[in-house]
């Protein structure tokens, strides 16, 4: 058995020895779980090595011959790849020992960390897999996985909604991404990456029949990666606990849809004229700049994360339209990390303060130090100030759109005031400041089970740019780079308006929220109209209510009405008819067939009583009878 | 007058009829016995007269007759046998009273 193979096996090792034995492990699962996490860890770098220092790392069986022709599945680790595996083992390993301290006490806690952990392996398949098949499989995995996490606290009717919406709406997508990968078997004939990019090369898949797929496949990642206008199940998603959320809904799942284009660019990049690519950065733009508009009014923390993370996805996208692969990738791996931190640093609160409102909080830098602190380089990340790891992602991103489309650079560079904004809005309010919490409430620094990872990954957000650092060489471009594609040299006026889009936020928030030179009620007021449209998230899911839910709940209840009174009445009807024809054969059977019956018995009744006289039981008489009846043979005889 | 062949069939058939008649109309078991003997002599009489008149010179008849008093003495010994046992058991030997078989 290969290493390849043993990455994804071991979490779900972990997960069905978990569901098995439950409480009995060690750490009621959890040990096992994390143990099963850190060696896919080890795992994982050591594969990342062996692609550092060029060594192929493909593995393939034969899965089935279809018309003559094999069929092989396999795992591979490319660059790419190799990078998605350390984010999804890094990141994974620290949230689920931060679950360790944050799920304590629940009462379905090994059955978090079996969940989590089956997550983590079909995340692992997914960022592995060198074909449609297995990628497919991984991605539908990771949605159960996702639905199954968000639903964790069924209790509430809100968890279970909003499970049952993420698993909808993405499911939306993924029929796109099922046609899509239909159509590339259908045209190629085979369902490996390799073998598809050779049918792009040699021409074979393309023209409309490549836009289509391209445009189908990408179908699958707006769902997963919830942009627009598949977004709505994201911010519901954060009913789920806060690990979830940052594990699933912001570093590695939703990141799953970047990932997808990424792998699949040869294939974006070959349309004509790179519609297909237009297309995803200008959805990518859109959901970028309308999720940072939407987290501006939100007064929940995570959601105000949910929101963020929608967006900085379409700065991904919108960085893989403006042909920025590896910009986008970069801001795929500075992304997890800083918004893994976020997610954690915020649950910590939310564990500390028991509600999820930050007009409820205030002035907890002095209690939860720790916290605070990783939650600001968090923010700092998020903003894009030097030399956080955001800076220099965002920066990169915002480079290729400069150089290949102004508008969608313009939108960008909003968007990255509007982030900064929306984020230290959130510091204040939730740091900073007057306490607003009620006197029953005992704010508390988390136990160092879960400030321990908050610190490892604040770090991780303070340095991970350093890699992507022009200044070092950009070895992060050497290492994942897209082949034809010409990185955009750095320039500094472009950073420069990077970092002052974000300070011009930080500004506007520190003016409205710490010094409160304007008033935040005020500014709600002589906006009202606009902040409304936001708060309603501009009526989307009013909308789908609306133009699909609405639809499909009356057409069931119709068909429920057809079924109860026409069906059911077609059936009733014929058990009348059976019933009545029953009572009928009664009526035959008692009188015609029981008589027959009851006739033949009477006869024979009748019989024997009529000839029981004969038999006197007397020797004589019968003496008497055979005496007269050989007297009458004779005479009859004589007679004849 | 000549005794012909006649003669002993009706004398036969005479014995015979007062055979029967006692079977028939005695309710003792002993004379119905007696009645059994009486129509069996008959017999008797009537084989030895035929070997004696249609076919003489024969002993056919004469051998028949012979088993036939074996028969007899043999069913008088079971008969009688079983009016004894009867008697003993159900203090009676009238056959209308013997009626356990009866259902």
């Amino acid at each position: 058995m290969s290493l390849v193979w043993l990455v994804p096996l071991l979490p779900f090792l972990a997960c069905g020895l978990i569901l098995a034995l439950g409480r009995r492990l060690p750490g009621q699962g959890a040990y096992v779980a994390v143990g099963a996490m850190l060696l896919a860890t080890v795992g994982g770098a050591i594969l990342f090595g062996r692609v550092v220092a060029h060594q192929e790392v493909h593995q393939r069986v034969t899965w089935a011959v279809l018309g003559g022709q094999p069929v092989a599945l396999g795992l591979q680790v490319d660059p790419l790849g190799a990078v998605m595996v350390l984010i999804v083992t890094v990141v994974g390993s620290l949230i689920f020992i931060y679950s360790i301290g944050y799920m304590a006490g629940d009462p379905r806690y090994p059955r978090f960390f079996a969940y989590l952990s089956l997550f983590a392996g079909a995340m692992l398949l997914l960022v592995l897999a060198d074909n449609f098949l297995f990628l497919f499989a991984g991605w539908e995995l990771v949605g159960l996985g996702s639905y199954l996490l968000i639903g964790f606290w069924f209790e509430r009717p809100a968890a279970a909604r909003a499970a049952v919406k993420a698993f909808v709406t993405t499911r939306v997508g993924d029929l796109f991404f099922f046609l899509g990968i239909l159509l590339v078997f259908a045209t190629v004939g085979s369902l490996g990456f390799a073998e598809t990019f050779q049918a792009v090369a040699a021409g074979r898949l393309a023209g409309p029949t490549l836009l289509l797929a391209a445009l189908c496949l990408f179908g699958g990642a707006v769902g997963k990666s919830a942009q627009v206008p598949l977004h709505v199940w994201l911010p519901d998603a954060m009913e789920g606990p806060t690990p979830v959320s940052a594990l699933i809904h912001a570093a590695t799942m939703v990141a799953a849809g970047v990932y997808l284009v990424a792998r699949l660019f040869g294939l974006f990049l070959a349309t004509a004229d790179h519609q297909a690519l237009a297309v995803v950065g200008w959805v990518g733009g859109i959901t970028a700049f309308l999720a940072a508009t939407m987290a501006l009014v939100q007064d929940d923390i995570k959601r105000v994360l949910a929101y963020s993370t929608m967006s900085q996805l379409g700065y991904m996208f919108l960085g893989l339209g403006v042909l920025g692969y590896t910009a986008a990738v970069f801001h795929l791996l500075t992304h997890a990390f800083f918004k893994a931190l976020l997610f954690l640093a915020a649950g910590s609160v939310i564990h500390a303060m028991h509600t999820n409102d930050i007009k409820a909080m205030g002035g907890l830098a002095r209690v939860m130090p720790s916290t605070y602190w990783t939650f600001l380089v968090g923010t700092l990340a998020l903003a894009g100030i030097f030399p956080f790891a955001g800076f220099w992602s965002k920066d990169e991103i915002l480079l290729e759109a400069f150089h290949h489309h102004r508008p969608l650079f313009v939108l960008g560079l909003v968007t990255a005031a509007l982030t900064a904004f929306y984020m230290l809005r959130v510091v204040f309010y939730t740091f900073t400041g007057r306490p607003r919490w009620e006197g029953h409430v005992h704010p508390h620094e988390s136990p160092p089970v879960m400030t321990v990872p908050l610190w490892v990954l604040a770090a991780a957000s303070a340095t991970i740019g350093l890699v992507g650092a022009p200044a070092l060489g950009n070895p992060f471009h050497a290492f994942v780079h897209a082949e034809g594609v010409e990185a955009a040299p750095f320039n500094l006026t472009v950073a420069l308006l990077g970092t002052g889009a974000a300070l011009v936020g930080i500004a506007a928030a520190a003016a409205v929220y710490h010094f409160r030179w304007v008033s935040a009620a005020q500014l709600r007021r002589a906006l009202g109209p606009v902040v409304t449209l936001l708060e309603r998230r501009y009526y989307v899911d009013e909308l789908y209510r609306a133009a699909v839910v609405g639809p499909v709940l009356w057409m069931g209840r119709a068909l429920r009405t057809f079924d109860l009174y026409v069906i059911d009445g077609l059936v009733n009807l014929v058990g009348v008819v059976v019933v009545a024809l029953a009572r009928l054969y009664r009526l035959v059977d008692l009188y015609v067939v029981d008589g027959l019956v009851n006739l033949l018995g009477w006869t024979a009744a009748r019989l024997g009583a009529a000839l029981r006289v004969v038999q006197t039981g007397r020797a004589e008489n019968y003496l008497l009878v055979i005496a007269l009846g050989v007297i009458a043979i004779v005479i009859g005889g004589l007679l004849r | 007058m000549r005794v012909g062949l006649e003669h002993y069939l009706v004398v036969s058939a005479v014995l015979f009829g007062l055979g029967l008649y006692g079977v028939l109309s005695r309710r003792n078991a002993v004379a119905i016995l007696m009645g059994i003997e009486l129509m069996l002599n008959a017999a008797n009489v009537n084989l030895v007269a035929l070997n004696r008149y249609v076919a003489p010179g024969a002993v056919a008849g004469h051998v028949f007759a012979l088993v036939i008093i074996t028969l007899a003495a043999c069913e008088a010994a079971v008969g009688l046998a079983l009016v004894l046992a009867a008697y003993r058991t159900l203090e009676t030997i009238h056959v209308d009273e013997i009626n356990v078989m009866k259902w």
